[in-house]
């Protein structure tokens, strides 16, 4: 039977067992929304703002194994969507972007709604395709669905010409899909696996230092068993949190820029580090310069051959998918695994390292942010997801809630884009129904995507905002305290909503807590009595709480600044 | 260190765009690209020059590969393989410089493909230090115009790039 390129494109989406489209409708995608209209598989969640629709999404697959996916029209709903696109790609999240485009014949006319999507998209995408032709609708989205999943995952833009979704042509999902230019490495070299066991043997000073790769392969617990097995410490970054429950003895707790005291240490002066799917990037080593004056030997798992040796060289390169590379090498160290009795000495160290308490904080007559976070922790027994924006609050949150499981720290590491945190917390909830959502944000964070506050009320979505407000952009204003003599240039956040109240218009719960005896009260009271409602939690925190440790841009890891310091 | 990279890419619209993106996003440099579809015409042969060190190589190499539509990548420079350039040249050839421009050419075993009463067009071809050092032996005065296909090259013997 022949059907129109708009039905192909929501029957590809009901192959891929699409359940929602994040999207915002218009002129170039008319047809395909009239396609959506007519069938009720594939539901679509209208957002607000373009850019939401594409985090949500981004989301959705964070928080689950699936690809998100979002649908906006030509021009700027595409340009729109650019700042979402990035924020995915940076964190290697599988999510396929279907774009509205110009009729075929007035591609570059300077049409209305005209934008050169598949130019204007490259760089920050996996791959992108162009529709020309009706015929190849079908497979082009089977590819983007191939290409976003597979390999080390990514964004996939797919841009459809208006006329393309009106033509007619017979509609064949293929079942897989062959491309010889695209065969990613899955299985590591069992030659390097069996290297990589005889270097884990010898390790003196061992540490295991995992990122996002471990979330995104669903390697958890595999990478639970190895460290068991080895009794190695393990660090996590940013993107890796959630990878290694945070609650055991031998996690150390997030290393870099803001890391613990015992992480940076132990990652600085391991003789062996085991590096699985991270990319030792500038906000983890710091400054590579100093990072290589120890000698150490660097085994990296990483399914991107161009994420080893980027910035570290490396001794025992595996290339593969992690959960994978880590079966293999479960089997082998099965085969009778010996920790070096010095190893022992190192866990001393280790110890001492941690008894320094580096995330200790004074309490204050302001609420202290780090108290709330604390408190959020203790309330939603530990089980929440948790999205965030990008600032202070996002370092407190990384350092103080304590993920034991995958997949429930949501937030933009690579790109650190601000106003994720609300659009995150939605696509959260489409993919894990009825979840406990926590999204904390700042004052300066949450406004960047506030409008989506209407989008979570035509949903009854019950997310909790958590808003640190400190009447500032913190993270800029710590670096201008600490760095440029107290110039706090253009960091201060004037005029704020009356945020109560903005809830409330939007018709949702508000509170202001000022006090630090009300923070946990507030906190039930959100989680039980509006357990169905979604609370905008103003907390007036202190605003010169500062995040530390700190590791200034440029200084080596062990170079921290440490509360106590101060 | 100088570097030819070659490359295999599937014969589709932005290919180029998306092999030069990839340098200037990443800071490499480009100091000759040229690009033409092979015997298989769904294919396409990219020949890049580039310098830089064995690092960089390897990340470019590793960048390339990352590419979706690159089916192969291939340092030539790493063993042994021919290059050649071509370059065409108009020069002005009047009175005791005509003589003078046919043997140049003759000498450098270049060809003369256009004549017009006061210039030529010398077709050369040969390696890039070939073609340099052909443009020193001039007169700068008399030459009005070059241009240049940028380095390609190929692999010797069983050194083969193909599917």
């Amino acid at each position: 039977m022949m059907i129109s390129g708009a039905e192909i494109v929501i029957r590809c989406l009901q192959e891929e067992k699409v359940d929602y489209v994040f999207g915002y409708p218009g002129g170039s995608v008319l047809h395909i929304y009239d396609a959506l209209f007519k069938q009720d598989q594939v539901k679509h969640i209208l957002v607000r703002h373009e850019q939401a629709a594409v985090h949500a999404a981004d989301a959705f697959s964070r928080s689950s194994q699936k690809v998100g996916v979002a649908l906006v029209t030509s021009g700027p709903g595409v340009t729109n969507t650019v700042t979402g696109i990035a924020t995915a790609y940076m964190d290697s999240i599988p999510m396929v972007v279907l774009c509205g485009q110009v009729p075929t014949q007035y591609i570059g006319q300077d049409a209305f709604q005209e934008c050169d999507t598949v130019g204007i998209t490259r760089p920050c995408v996996k791959h992108n395709f162009l529709v020309k032709d009706v015929k190849d609708l079908a497979v082009t989205i089977k590819k983007a669905f191939h290409i976003a999943a597979t390999g080390r995952p990514g964004p996939v833009v797919v841009d459809i010409p208006k006329d393309i979704t009106a033509q007619v042509c017979e509609f064949d999902y293929p079942k897989t899909i062959q491309m010889r230019s695209y065969n990613p490495v899955v299985k590591g070299h069992l030659g390097q696996i069996k290297k990589a066991v005889q270097i884990l043997q010898e390790a003196k000073r061992p540490i295991i230092y995992t990122g996002g790769g471990v979330i995104l392969s669903d390697a958890a617990e595999k990478l639970t068993q190895l460290a068991r097995k080895l009794d190695f410490p393990v660090t996590n970054t940013l993107m890796g949190l959630g990878g290694y429950p945070a609650t055991d003895r031998q996690f150390i707790g997030m290393l870099g820029m803001h890391g613990t005291f015992e992480a940076n240490n132990a990652m600085h002066y391991a003789d062996v580090v085991l590096a699985i799917g991270a990319r030792f990037d500038d906000r983890v080593i710091g400054n590579p310069d100093h990072f290589g004056q120890e000698k150490r030997r660097v085994i990296h798992i990483d399914i991107d051959p161009s994420s080893i040796s980027k910035r570290v060289k490396v001794d025992v390169p595996i290339v593969g998918n992690v959960a994978d590379v880590l079966d293999e090498l479960l089997k082998l160290l099965d085969g009778g695994f010996k920790t070096d009795p010095d190893a022992a000495q190192w866990w001393k160290q280790i110890e001492e390292w941690r008894s320094r308490d580096s995330l200790r904080y004074k309490q204050a007559n302001h609420i202290m942010p780090q108290y709330v976070v604390e408190k959020l922790y203790e309330v939603t027994g530990g089980d929440a997801f948790v999205t965030s924006d990008v600032g202070q609050h996002q370092m407190f949150a990384a350092q103080y809630y304590k993920f034991d499981k995958p997949r429930r720290w949501i937030n933009s590491g690579g790109l650190g884009t601000m106003g994720v945190g609300l659009p995150y917390a939605m696509g959260v909830l489409f993919a894990n129904p009825g979840a406990t959502v926590a999204c904390v944000t700042g004052e300066a964070s949450i406004q960047m995507c506030i409008q989506e506050l209407s989008t979570c009320k035509q949903f009854e979505l019950p997310i909790k905002i958590i808003n640190l407000n400190n009447g500032m952009l913190g993270m800029v204003r710590q670096w201008q305290e600490m760095f440029y003599s107290k110039r706090y240039s253009q960091s201060y956040v004037t005029s704020l909503p009356d945020f109560v109240k903005l809830a409330e218009s939007y018709g949702h719960v508000g509170m202001r807590i000022e006090k630090p005896e009300d923070v946990e009260p507030a906190l039930r009271k959100a989680f039980t009595e509006h357990k169905n409602d979604l609370v905008f939690l103003d907390f007036i925190i202190d605003p010169a709480a500062n995040v530390f440790p700190m590791v200034a841009a440029g200084k080596g890891l062990t170079e921290m600044i440490l509360a106590e310091d101060i | 260190m100088r570097h030819i990279i070659s490359i295999l890419i599937e014969n589709e619209a932005g290919a180029l765009s998306r092999v030069a993106g990839l340098f200037s996003a990443r800071g490499y440099n480009i100091e000759s690209l040229t690009v033409a579809p092979t015997e298989d015409e769904s294919l396409s042969r990219m020949t890049i020059l580039t310098h830089g060190s064995d690092e960089v190589l390897e990340q470019i190499t590793k960048q390339l590969n990352k590419l979706v539509d690159v089916v192969k990548v291939v340092d030539l420079s790493e063993a042994a393989h021919v290059e050649r350039e071509l370059m065409l040249i108009k020069v002005r050839a009047t009175g005791k410089d005509r003589e003078e421009m046919k043997r140049m050419a003759d000498i450098f075993r270049g060809r003369i493909i256009d004549v017009t009463e006061s210039t030529y067009v010398i077709e050369l071809t040969g390696n890039s230090a070939k073609l340099d050092s052909f443009i020193a032996a001039l007169d700068a005065g008399l030459i009005l115009e070059t241009v240049r296909t940028g380095v390609c090259g190929i692999g010797r013997g069983d050194r083969i790039l193909k599917i």
